[in-house]
């Protein structure tokens, strides 16, 4: 389970990477997001794999699964959503008022 | 009795600060349809709380105490706490100076071209404040994208096209930077099961050999969020064209942006990565002072060859930036001292030269702030004045603040191993902006060429020339204190080279 998780994290990033450097806006973005999945599911990661573990205390519980990581994966998804609004609203910004989507507006050649 | 409530009241003047913008914010927020009159007066009315606040938490620091805040009195490492520090009340008290001033001159009448501007400028100062008193890296990550979420808003305060092609670049990075943040903060996590800065160093020190690479790869990082935070080489580029282009008061109060960055370094080297630090010591010192170096270079390069006015303050904030990390990579007590003392002497004088541009841009028509002969200004010896002056403290010159700052960096230097290199760099750049600014104020002054007729505008009023003359005079105090001001930052500097006493604060005395 945790080769399959690294080998996601790690695709996810690549194609995060990768779409960040298009040349046009509605690819950064989504790389943007990619990045932020990876990110996430790394967060997740770091509190060890558990499978059926309750996070909070259980007296009939053997053992536990760290609850941390999974507030501050909750923090991060709150922000980075609002933050790929925020940048989808900006591309769009651009693309009206520069005329296209080129992440320098520029015109074609 | 009297001396717990004392204690009581110490800790919880921390939270203070951050708790104040916010509350002004949402405040604004919900009045928004109030006269523009009465947001401002609140607004500025805050804005100097903030400052009063500041400066009762620097009195109450500056015995050398650290006051730990713990939010709902979770004890750490377990809760988030806000840790007051020297260094932490000397930032917030540059920040809330430099914020007044910018907001007095957005008063003026530029905070009509957004409608939040208010509610902005005070999550802006919300987010500045948290990032400096926060004591937790995850809760840093949160303040940081707060102040950038804010500063996204700031950037595009006014709209236009170059703005917002600045805008989209600056805000990708910044996006790219949070990502990388949370990667580091996560490895730290995983590896040493805490988030808290002064658990954080005790674990680090006490990190076993197998998982030192992990924890150093994840320290640099960091250190790589921070320099893209700060500006430094080879991730500076974004800062020119975003500050460049924004609406004045903005790139005044984004001065301070950078040095956030500079704060986070100092902080985190010194705490995390300190001298005492055993296997994980001195791992960002060692790349600090070269990059900080080439920063500086590459910055007043960069301004040198500039061609629009605006642009070249923009560099100069890099060579700024590249000065103070100097000073701090040198991480002796001198030069972290020294850096503090330039950091608000460097952040006054970008923000006045910020200012300033747009008044003189105001007066050139369709030239602007290209550095071009053009009309003949109104009020051209005031503002001719002003530059001068501004001029002075930015480059070092005596007598003002800059030149003190230098002489202490300078001196600081003298006994590094890699003095030459500092030295050089530090003089030559500073012949090098002096040519830089000799040659914009003698084309923007002295070379007139004809302008066309019946386009005629007001003069700046005494009003928008306050805010500026009000930064020079700051610069002038500085000058004038420099004696109990040097005093206090290597009161700082020791305090942060001997981080015990920080992590004793937050963790007790076990």
């Amino acid at each position: 389970m945790e080769a399959l998780l690294a080998l996601i994290i790690g695709t996810l990033t690549a194609c995060g990477v990768y779409l960040i450097l298009r040349a046009r806006t509605f690819p950064v973005v989504l790389g943007l997001t990619f990045l932020s999945y990876a990110v996430n599911l790394f967060l997740f990661a770091m509190g060890r794999l558990v499978v059926g573990r309750p996070p909070l205390i259980d007296p009939s519980a053997a053992a536990y699964t760290d609850p941390l990581p999974q507030a501050l994966v909750l923090t991060a998804i709150v922000i980075g959503f609002a933050m790929t609004a925020f940048v989808i609203m900006l591309a769009l910004k651009a693309r009206a008022e520069l005329g296209n989507d080129h992440v320098d507006g520029m015109h074609e050649p | 009795m009297r001396q717990r409530v004392d204690a009581v009241t110490a800790s919880q003047l921390v939270i203070a600060p951050v708790l104040l913008p916010l509350l002004a914010g949402i405040a604004l927020l919900l009045g928004r349809s109030l006269d523009l009159r009465w947001r401002r007066a609140f607004a500025l009315t805050c804005a100097l709380g903030q400052i009063v606040l500041a400066l009762v938490l620097t009195r109450a620091v500056a015995d050398g105490s650290v006051l730990v805040y713990a939010l709902g009195n979770w004890p750490a490492p377990f809760g988030i706490v806000l840790v007051a520090d020297r260094l932490a009340a000397w930032l917030l008290v540059t920040t809330s100076v430099l914020a007044w001033f910018a907001l007095a001159y957005a008063c003026l009448g530029s905070d009509r071209d957004g409608r939040h501007f208010h509610v902005l400028f005070q999550l802006q100062i919300f987010g500045l404040s948290g990032a400096f008193l926060t004591g937790d890296l995850f809760n840093l990550f949160v303040f940081f994208e707060v102040l950038l979420l804010a500063s996204y808003g700031l950037l595009l305060h006014g709209g236009g096209r170059r703005r917002t092609r600045a805008g989209l670049h600056y805000v990708v990075i910044n996006l790219v930077g949070s990502t990388l943040f949370l990667f580091a903060a996560g490895t730290f996590y995983g590896i040493l099961g805490t988030l808290n800065l002064a658990d954080l160093a005790e674990k680090a020190a006490a990190v076993s050999p197998q998982d030192l690479p992990l924890v150093r790869t994840a320290g640099l990082l960091l250190f790589a969020v921070f320099a893209l935070k700060a500006a430094l080489v080879p991730l500076y580029l974004w800062l020119p064209a975003a500050y460049a282009n924004t609406s004045a008061p903005a790139a005044a109060l984004f001065a301070i942006m950078t040095k956030v960055g500079a704060y986070s370094i100092l902080r985190v080297s010194t705490l995390i990565f300190g001298a005492d630090a055993g296997p994980v010591a001195n791992l960002i010192a060692d790349w600090l002072l070269p990059v900080a170096l080439l920063t500086l270079a590459v910055g007043l390069i960069g301004a040198a060859g500039s061609a629009r006015l605006r642009l070249q303050i923009a560099y100069l904030v890099v060579a700024s930036i590249g000065t103070l990390l100097t000073a701090i990579g040198l991480g002796t007590v001198s030069g972290i001292g020294a850096g503090l003392y330039y950091l608000p002497h460097s952040t006054f004088a970008a923000a006045a030269l910020f200012l300033l541009a747009e008044l003189i841009a105001g007066q050139r028509g369709a030239l602007a702030d290209r550095l071009a002969p053009g009309p003949v200004m109104g009020r051209h010896w005031v503002l001719g004045v002003l530059f001068f002056l501004s001029a002075i403290l930015i480059v070092g010159l005596p007598p003002l603040s800059g030149f003190i700052g230098k002489f202490l960096i300078l001196r600081a230097a003298l006994d590094h191993p890699a003095a030459v290199w500092v030295l050089g760099i530090v003089l030559g750049g500073g012949l090098l902006a002096l040519l830089t600014l000799a040659r914009s104020g003698s084309l923007l002054f002295y070379q007139i060429a004809e302008a066309d007729a019946g386009t005629a505008v007001p003069p700046p009023t005494w009003r928008a020339l306050a805010p500026v003359a009000g930064l020079l005079t700051l610069g002038a105090a500085m000058t004038f204190w420099a004696g109990p001001l040097s005093d206090y930052t290597a009161a700082t500097a020791e305090q942060l080279l001997q981080p015990d006493g920080y992590v004793r604060a937050v963790l007790g005395e076990g």
